[in-house]
């Protein structure tokens, strides 16, 4: 279980943790925790998303985030971590998702960066379109895009995709 | 405590899923597609699943209740949906899927047009 600290410094606290024989530990590791700012590194495995809900529900109650608002970003966070583990860094516990939620007066910015491929989001069908409504994936790039105010998505030609949301307050 | 709670009980030839909690990627969608494979396998086509208890769903649950509304239509069986949540009306309004699903927001009424 996390046990986040809060500080007005930022402030590193703690690394991937190791096991005994020196691998890494399967499960997230907390890497930043300030009064604005989470920073999770996640494993490439289903669990995260679940891990990366309680750590935005965890910042959503410090940041003070209304009810409406907080249904959307944890939505919003959850598709964006399941894209990360399943579509970029398919499934593969050597890579892992970095999940970074940054609160400031104005807006609540989510970056969730992995080690994949990429994609282009232009070429995602529009699952609310007749010949798409009955297929059974699909919707979670709607989802985000339906919920937050901005969208984007950086793919680095070296490999590995950001995307950036932000929901204003 | 599993993910996904499912109460099976029978109102005549329709057999109603009592559900409650999440139906989300991993433990929630595969509980549900297993519960409908099963009824599917037991010859139950008749199919309501009271969602009153699911206070949350995903994408991945959303596609979980297109393939079972799918699945269960090509085997010759109906799939509806009771008591909605207003955050599941919202997501199913959203991807335009209300017009698919058949909803009930009183069980009665539900059970009745199966018939």
């Amino acid at each position: 279980m996390l046990h986040p600290r809060t500080s007005g410094k930022r402030r590193r606290f703690r690394k991937q943790p190791r096991s005994s024989h020196g691998g890494l530990q399967r499960g997230p590791c907390l890497i930043l925790v300030t009064v604005d700012t989470t920073e999770l590194s996640l494993p490439s495995c289903i669990e995260s998303v679940a891990a990366a809900a309680a750590a935005v529900a965890e910042f959503m109650s410090r940041s003070l985030i209304g009810e409406d608002a907080a249904f959307g970003i944890d939505m919003a966070v959850r598709e964006a971590v399941t894209n990360a583990v399943i579509h970029g860094n398919k499934q593969d516990e050597a890579k892992t998702v970095d999940l970074t939620l940054k609160s400031s007066p104005d807006a609540v910015e989510i970056i969730v960066h992995d080690q994949g491929a990429g994609f282009n989001p232009t070429e995602v069908p529009d699952p609310t379109k007749e010949e798409n409504i009955l297929k059974t994936s699909g919707r979670g790039i709607f989802f985000m895009r339906s919920f937050m105010d901005e969208v984007s998505w950086l793919i680095r030609p070296e490999g590995g995709t950001t995307v950036r949301m932000l929901k204003r307050r | 405590m599993a993910e996904l709670n499912i109460t099976e009980r029978q109102a005549g030839d329709v057999t109603v899923l009592d559900m409650s909690g999440k139906i989300t990627i991993g433990e929630g969608s595969v509980a549900l597609r297993t519960a409908i494979r099963r009824l599917l396998e037991e010859g139950k086509k008749r199919i309501l699943l009271n969602l009153a208890g699911v206070g949350y769903i995903d994408s991945s649950g959303i596609g979980e209740l297109v393939s079972s509304y799918t699945a269960i239509g090509k085997d010759g069986g109906q799939l509806k949906l009771l008591n909605l949540t207003q955050k599941l009306q919202d997501l199913l309004t959203i991807t335009k899927l209300l017009t698919v699903f058949d909803v009930y927001e009183s069980e009665a009424e539900a059970l009745n047009s199966y018939k």
